[in-house]
């Protein structure tokens, strides 16, 4: 069954259009990546399915529902988290935020909260720093942390919008070792420009420019990344000219 | 240590200790949210454009808080449509209404037949003249505000860390940020009085920086200054007495010379 299902969705400002006639559905479990150019509709498609955006041409539906219904359920990384690395505030308290909109006691944090935040801490591998100023963390910790806020909510949906963008390259491959490790029980969306590291772990791949395409990539390259533990771009032209 | 007790026995010292003290609190809880939210130069504007209402207030006989009060609050909501439609312009309109309130506060005063108050009072503050009714006023906005930001703390922490991410969980951010101008606009009314309009913006940073190093939540933050604001003022009201110099001006500068000497101490750690 889908839990996200797009139809013939069209969506612009004003009279230019961004996005235009997008077909997609996404599967329990899935980890889908969508790639494209800057300005070619990724983060507004991601904030059509968040139900941010109004859906005025064409229809979204989360687990059948529209998005609005289902923003529990839907957990989201934003994109820039080096913003704002002054502000006096606990890594545990910036997942803490991951509760909000649900049933709250009537002063601060209630205990099952904290626990529940401690563990997404755990899940994330960041609950020695619970107590650390979030602004003397790492680019990379930082991401984690905000996954783990995502975490809190229990969602089934995972977003995340390029998680890696401004990590070092040992940061980038421990998120996307723990959004596999996610990926078991949970669905993954995850917008990237690092293609070459989205190849080994996406099953679904789409291309967003204005249109949509989808690829299918669960069998050809899967088999290949457990040959070599070097996968860049050059590998993948090397493998498109061997399809060709 | 005479002269303090023997100062201590006027009802209009203890006023202004009252008054020091509220505004003290208020003025380091509302600073630290301000700070946090990047909205100095906002409070400066709602600051100056106040001033338009005590030339209101004046003109009309008025009492002068609730002319104040009521053009800081309108500021306030003007800043937050402002900020939520034209950002990008957002520090030309802020501009504007700072350098206009200040022109109707001074043209209707000038206007105002047989009034020659010293107006420098606003300018500087005026803490010596601070009545029974000014102490309800400050008290009432000092109980609010610390109930609001206990019962709102989560709401008003996260919109004031990540609005785009509180928005997406389903909280108003408008609301919060409308709120947290306009208990700004309050605060910098109350400050007119202790410091006056043009000290009032260091009053709301000073303790703040200061406290934001050495704190890791927001709320221990806004502790930290309310009690470093405090003493910051006592001090200065004691130099101010003493001297028989402007308090305000003595506050201020009691609370930039421990900025440096923190800064400094800071530094040879």
């Amino acid at each position: 069954m889908s839990i996200i299902e797009i139809k013939n969705l069209s969506f612009g400002y004003h009279k230019q259009k961004i996005l235009e006639e997008i077909n997609l559905e996404v599967e329990e479990k899935d980890f889908l990546a969508i790639i494209g150019p800057n300005g070619g509709g990724k983060s507004t498609l991601l904030k059509l399915i968040l139900g941010i955006n109004p859906v005025k041409d064409g229809s979204i539906l989360t687990f059948g529902e529209l998005p609005k219904k289902n923003l529990s359920k839907i957990g989201y990384v934003p994109q820039n988290t080096n913003v704002n690395t002054d502000f006096p505030i606990k890594v545990i308290e910036v997942v803490l935020m991951g509760h909000i909109g649900s049933k709250r006691p009537l002063f601060g944090y209630g205990k099952e909260e904290t626990l529940c935040a401690m563990g997404a801490l755990t899940q994330v591998g960041m609950e020695e720093f619970s107590h650390v100023k979030i602004g003397e963390l790492s680019g990379g910790q930082r991401q984690r942390v905000m996954i783990a806020r995502a975490l809190c909510a229990h969602p089934e949906i995972l977003i995340l919008d390029e998680p890696t963008a401004s990590i070092d390259i040992d940061g980038q491959k421990r998120i996307y070792e723990l959004l596999k490790s996610l990926n078991e029980y949970i669905t993954i969306i995850v917008v990237s420009h690092d293609i070459s590291v989205i190849m080994q772990y996406a099953n679904k791949v789409v291309h967003v420019n204005k249109r949509l395409n989808y690829h299918d990539i669960s069998t050809n390259t899967k088999g290949m990344t457990h040959q070599c533990n070097h996968f860049c771009d050059v590998e993948m032209f090397n493998l498109f000219k061997e399809v060709k | 240590m005479e002269n303090i007790l023997e100062a201590l026995s006027f009802p209009f010292i203890q006023n202004a200790l009252i008054a020091g003290l509220l505004v003290s609190m208020a003025s380091g809880i509302i600073g630290s949210l301000i700070v946090v939210n990047r909205m100095v130069f906002l409070a400066g504007g709602i600051a100056h454009t106040a001033y338009g209402g005590i030339g209101v207030a004046v003109f009309l006989g008025l009492p002068i808080f609730l002319g104040a009060s009521i053009f800081a609050v309108l500021a306030a909501f003007i800043i937050s449509i402002i900020t939520l439609k034209h950002r990008e312009r957002m520090d030309t309109f802020i501009g504007l209404m700072w350098a206009v309130g200040m022109a109707v506060g001074v043209v209707l005063i000038d206007l105002t037949p047989g009034y020659n108050a010293d107006f420098m009072s606003y300018l500087f503050g005026s803490i010596l003249a601070v009545s029974q009714n000014d102490i309800y006023f400050m008290a009432t906005l000092l109980i609010s505000i610390i109930f609001i930001m206990t019962f709102w703390y989560r709401e008003i922490l996260a919109v004031s860390y990540d609005s785009e991410y509180a928005n997406l969980r389903g909280i108003n951010v408008r609301f919060f940020y409308t709120l947290i101008l306009i208990l700004s606009a309050l605060t910098v009314v109350v400050a007119i009085k202790v410091v006056g309009l043009i000290l009032v913006i260091a009053l709301l940073t000073i303790p703040v920086y200061i406290a934001e190093k050495l704190s890791n939540t927001l709320y221990m933050m806004m502790i930290l200054s309310g009690i470093f604001s405090s003493i910051f003022t006592l001090i200065g009201l004691w130099f101010a007495y003493e001297y028989d110099i402007a308090s305000g001006a003595s506050i201020i500068l009691v609370s930039a010379c421990s900025l440096f000497l923190f800064l400094f101490i800071n530094k040879i750690k």
